[in-house]
């Protein structure tokens, strides 16, 4: 086992999840390809997103303008901002070339807005693009374990 | 002892729904939503399911009236039947998953089977009943279908009004929507479903509101092109609302995109350009490239069907009341049938742009609505004013009309609901 890739990918993947716990947006949409994509799927077995109704699928134009609207104070669901801590563990590599990295892992995530707590539990894909001495996100995919069920307004970034 | 007011208790369930306004316990009374159950859901025409959503013999989906589960299925012969998913023995459903395809149902408790039409098949070890189980008479209980323009719907009374007279001038209407199939037949590829802490008609009423767009979807609205959202500033444009009779009503907020087979040769939106040049290199003729472009972006109205559907600029709007304080919407996305595929993913963006619970429109109407309904706790005895544009209302062929952000469709929805609730 390749642990000093795991922890590489490991280091990387923990600091974009803090960026998005404390709202580093501009930092975060920094950490893509021009040609990445963000998805959060509505199918837990559904691999072709482009064609496919998802909660997200967002270019790098999609992402800015998330990012915009969360920030913008014009959005009544996300004001107050809501405030979520995740943790990000059980990381595995499925794939290594040497320049392209793909992972798998677990994302637990507990939201605070308005008196409620929520909590989402989450299968992570990220196809990763090394980048000098870190990574860039070629695609990262979120899977709700409860996507197929009814949710209710998600004001940040899975 | 009661915790009602002597003022409450003294109004009778038509009183409370007055030619502007209604009272404020038709969203927070527990047994006024469970005379609805009845007296609504059971006692009228009510959606549920487009025809593409069960294409083939065995085709089968979930759904509710009310609060009674049942199951829409096409049998071996392409005959829609709506089922009570109740087994006939001891009631347990015998069709779970929300969509999906069978030969049969068979209840997972005893094994009762039945066919695709409801008619109890056989049942385990029959012999403890000597022969005397009348099978004729058990099967699943079969609701009366009717269907329009690819729209079934079911009702738990067989005297009631065919579905073509109840649907009456919004007719008219579906035909409208159902163009922005672009040339092909209309599908749902899916839907976003969520829940929102609130009454159900708090969402009836926002699918004819054109005044909290500007309000509401401001951040919506900051994210798309200048001439995308120089069109959806709708509020002070020439758009109308229209009372279509028995609760149904329309809101024209874009008059220029109501019948999409209409000015083809107009200006392709900027939005759409490279669309448009994808389709003419996939050798689509000019005429199909600004019919398929022009159909993309959806219809410029809101269908409101009295009580469950609207047919809504470009996706299918559910509605399923849960509790009295508590709903479920889904909004079904709209692709064409066999159309360009590149086509077909401009809608699917459009959809999850501005819907479901990471859209940048949905999450703040769930907002608006729960606010609504935290707020009707206060002040019982208080009103939900439905004045607007009640001045300037006029009669028309098919109803009443008056301005694009008019109360008038939620006027039209509660004269429907306060004549089958006093039935």
């Amino acid at each position: 086992m390749n642990t000093e890739l795991i922890t590489q990918v490991a280091a990387f993947i923990w600091q974009e999840a803090d960026m998005l716990d404390h709202g580093e947006y501009a930092q975060w949409l920094e950490s893509w390809t021009a040609d990445g994509l963000y998805i959060v799927p509505i199918d837990p077995e559904q691999t072709d997103f482009a064609n496919t109704l998802n909660y997200a699928y967002d270019n790098a134009e999609m992402r800015e303008k998330r990012v915009a609207r969360l920030g913008s104070g014009e959005s009544i669901s996300t004001s107050p901002v809501p405030r979520t801590v995740r943790d990000v563990s059980r990381f595995r590599v499925l794939a290594n070339d040497g320049t392209n990295v793909s992972v798998r892992c677990a994302q637990n995530l507990r939201e605070f807005r308005k008196d409620v707590l929520k909590h989402y539990t989450a299968d992570v894909s990220f196809e990763l693009v090394r980048s000098g001495t870190s990574f860039l996100i070629h695609r990262k995919v979120v899977r709700l374990i409860n996507s197929t069920d009814t949710l209710q307004g998600i004001g940040y970034i899975l | 002892m009661t915790n009602k007011t002597d003022a409450q208790q003294a109004l009778t369930l038509g009183d409370r729904v007055q030619a502007d306004r209604v009272h404020t316990s038709l969203y927070t009374d527990p047994a006024i939503f469970e005379q609805e159950m009845d007296k609504v859901f059971s006692s009228t025409w009510v959606w549920v399911a487009h025809a593409s959503e069960i294409p083939e013999a065995g085709s089968y989906k979930n759904t509710y009236i009310g609060l009674q589960p049942v199951i829409v299925v096409r049998d071996r012969k392409q005959k829609v039947h709506v089922l009570l998913n109740r087994c006939r023995h001891r009631a347990a459903t015998v069709c779970e998953g929300k969509k999906g395809k069978t030969n049969s149902f068979v209840c997972p408790y005893h094994g009762w089977s039945y066919s695709l039409d409801g008619a109890l098949r056989g049942v385990p070890h029959p012999e403890s009943y000597a022969d005397q189980l009348e099978k004729g008479e058990l099967g699943l209980v079969s609701l009366r279908v009717e269907e329009y323009a690819g729209m079934i719907f079911a009702t738990m009374k067989n005297d009631i009004e065919p579905l073509v007279d109840y649907l009456g001038p919004a007719k008219k209407w579906m035909d409208l929507f159902m163009k922005q199939g672009g040339g092909y037949p209309i599908k749902v590829a899916g839907e976003h479903r969520f829940r929102f802490p609130g009454n159900w008609k708090i969402q009836l009423e926002n699918t004819t509101d054109a005044y909290h767009f500007p309000l509401v979807h401001k951040s919506f609205l900051s994210s798309v092109d200048k001439q995308t959202e120089e069109m959806l500033d709708f509020v002070t444009g020439s758009g109308y609302v229209e009372d279509l009779g028995n609760g149904h009503s329309v809101m024209v907020m874009i008059p220029q995109l109501v019948d999409l087979e209409e000015n083809l040769d107009a200006p392709i939106p900027a939005r759409f350009a490279e669309l448009a040049d994808e389709l003419r290199a996939e050798k689509y003729s000019e005429e199909e490239v600004r019919r398929i472009v022009r159909a993309v972006g959806g219809s410029g109205f809101n269908l409101n069907i009295f009580p469950n559907i609207a047919c809504s600029m470009a996706f299918f709007r559910v509605l399923q009341p849960v509790a009295v304080n508590e709903t479920e919407i889904h909004h079904a996305v709209i692709t064409m049938d066999g159309g360009p595929q590149a086509a077909n993913q401009a809608r699917l963006r459009l959809h999850e742009h501005f819907q479901g619970p990471m859209g940048f429109g949905t999450p703040d109407d769930s907002e608006a609505w729960e606010r609504v309904q935290k707020g009707a706790s206060s002040g019982k005895d208080l009103w939900i004013m439905l004045n607007r544009g009640l001045a300037g209302e006029k009669p028309t062929p098919d109803g009443r009309v008056s301005d694009v952000s008019a109360e008038t469709g939620m006027r039209a929805a509660y004269q429907q609901w306060k004549k089958l609730m006093t039935a």
